[in-house]
């Protein structure tokens, strides 16, 4: 008991603390100017160096999902519907939340590992001492490169997921095409492809965030840069899953036709 | 210049400083000496506000640093140097980087001028040829020297120094002692060496703290303190240990 108490307080520390971190970036980047070349060199990291995983999950989804929906869908002879189903899960749900995953070990670990490690090494405190405050220089052009790159990544496994499920469903299952096409078309509103990137843009959000303050807080030596590591990548995975339960409620509302 | 009033500092039940007290005037150079891990780079890190204290204050030039926001710090930071025991270069940024990263970052001076500093400062602490360099490329000794160039590059007015020549060699320890002093009283900057080398200690300190239990054990001139018949600091300078003290 005692212990789910002291667990439950630490959570809610945690929690506070994010929240300080998250509005003094805000702050940060609306009062000072960011740093473009830093912007872009993590832009550079996250998004070019994400590619390779963000294709092949986008790909196998799509695949798998394309095939999965014929197999049932061809049981009551509907499987023209196959590639809408698709496309509705991948733009609304699978799209936002797998590419977040995939980058959330990826990119939030690194986050993680590399400010963790400048804290273990001092560097933190030797960027404090010639009075640069480590959210302007660290924290900021994380969270911008994040946030502008995780939409443009979901988008691209949105659409790789797309076209590896017609190659599937059209190329291997043989199903009609053109109506497979029709009903994709008629099935996915511009609100359901827009819920995925608003969605993507939290999703970058938490990643960089959480990412940053782990490596911030980190304790002493190796074994504090790993545990902060794992840390992160644990805590960015549910809080995407949370979120997205969340926001799937709430943008389904608020996008509602 | 730098005021330090009965400041106390706890790692969990582990006393650091316990009611710590000194000033330390403009322009004057003080050297801290205790044993390993009574709390010297404790306390400096303290007096230029990268610690906050259980109690107790210090004031830079009548300012209270204790309760100030991280952004108001960093302008009285600006104030300040500091050298690292550890160095604590930046491992992504070059050599070149490293020093004149706050010049680049107030853009105050042209890429002409920061580069003109950068390469006297690299002649001063003898590195020229260095720029390109990552601080993994250097010696423990090189790293430490681009620490003291990162510090001094900027002129700012106080200088904290964490152990500046342990680590190199006697040649290169005498000159960074004699580029202390030379900074020291060319531009009136107000410094603190934390050292363990006895050499430095009466060439560098116009006056020395010694540190021991978390208190000021003394403070007063190098003679005073090199010719005390006290124990603790006749021990402490003359490095005999204490026969009593169950080590091993
Ligand atoms: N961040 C920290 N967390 C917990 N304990 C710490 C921390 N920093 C320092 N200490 C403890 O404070 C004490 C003083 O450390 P400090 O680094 O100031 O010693 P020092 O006097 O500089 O020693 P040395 O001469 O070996 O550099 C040590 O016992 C150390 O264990
Ligand atoms: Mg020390």
């Amino acid at each position: 008991m005692g212990h789910l108490i002291k667990t439950f307080n630490g959570g809610i520390l945690q929690l506070g603390e994010l929240t300080i971190l998250a509005w003094e970036t805000i702050r940060s980047i609306v009062r000072l100017r960011p740093n473009g070349a830093d912007f872009l060199y993590q832009l550079y990291f996250i998004g070019v160096k994400s590619q390779s995983v963000v294709l092949i999950t986008g790909a196998f989804t799509g695949m798998v999902l394309a095939a999965q929906a014929y197999f049932q869908f061809h049981k009551v002879k509907m499987d023209t519907g196959t590639l809408a189903l698709v496309s509705v899960s991948m733009c609304s749900e699978l799209g936002p939340v797998l590419t977040a995953l995939m980058v959330a070990g990826r990119v939030g670990a690194s986050m993680a590992a590399e400010l963790g490690t400048m804290r273990v090494t001092e560097q933190i405190d030797a960027l404090r001492t010639l009075a640069t405050h480590p959210v302007d220089y660290l924290v900021v052009p994380r969270v911008l490169a994040t946030v502008v790159a995780l939409p443009l990544l979901t988008g691209e496994a949105i659409l790789i997921g797309i076209c590896s499920s017609y190659a599937v469903g059209v190329g291997l299952m043989k199903i009609d095409g053109a109506y497979a096409l029709k009903n994709l078309l008629y099935y996915s509103s511009a609100e359901t492809v827009f819920q995925g990137l608003i969605k993507a843009t939290i999703f970058g959000g938490i990643i960089s965030i959480i990412g940053c303050y782990k490596g911030l807080n980190c304790r002493e030596g190796a074994e504090g840069v790993g545990r902060a590591t794992t840390e992160a990548v644990v805590m960015i995975s549910i809080s995407i899953l949370i979120t997205n339960f969340f926001l799937t409620l709430f943008l389904s509302r608020v996008l509602a036709p | 210049m730098i005021e330090v009033i009965n400041l106390r500092k706890n790692f969990g039940d582990h006393k650091v400083l316990d009611a710590v007290s000194f000033s330390i005037e403009k322009g004057r150079s003080v050297v801290i000496i205790g044993r390993s891990g009574c709390g010297k780079s404790v306390l400096l890190k303290h007096v230029i506000g990268l610690m906050v204290p259980d109690s107790g204050e210090v004031r830079i030039g009548g300012e209270l640093l204790t309760g100030k926001t991280e952004r108001e710090l960093l302008r009285i930071r600006r104030r300040f140097g500091m050298l690292f025991q550890s160095a604590a270069l930046f491992d992504s940024l070059t050599v070149e980087d490293n020093i004149s990263f706050l010049l680049r970052r107030e853009k105050q001076l042209t890429p002409g001028q920061i580069q003109k500093r950068v390469d006297e400062v690299l002649e001063v602490v003898e590195l020229q040829g260095t720029h390109k360099k990552k601080p993994a490329e250097l010696s423990g000794g090189m790293k430490k020297r681009v620490g003291l160039a990162r510090a001094i590059v900027y002129q700012p007015e106080i200088l904290l120094y964490d152990e500046p020549t342990t680590g190199l060699d006697p040649v290169v320890s005498d000159s960074i002692d004699q580029l202390i002093i030379r900074v020291t009283q060319q531009l009136h900057v107000t410094t603190v060496v934390v050292t363990h080398d006895i050499r430095s200690m009466r060439r560098v300190g116009q006056s020395i703290i010694m540190l021991s239990n978390g208190r000021v054990y003394a403070d007063g001139s190098p003679d005073t303190i090199f010719s005390s018949t006290d124990p603790t600091i006749y021990r402490f300078v003359n490095g005999i240990s204490d026969s009593k003290e169950k080590n091993f």
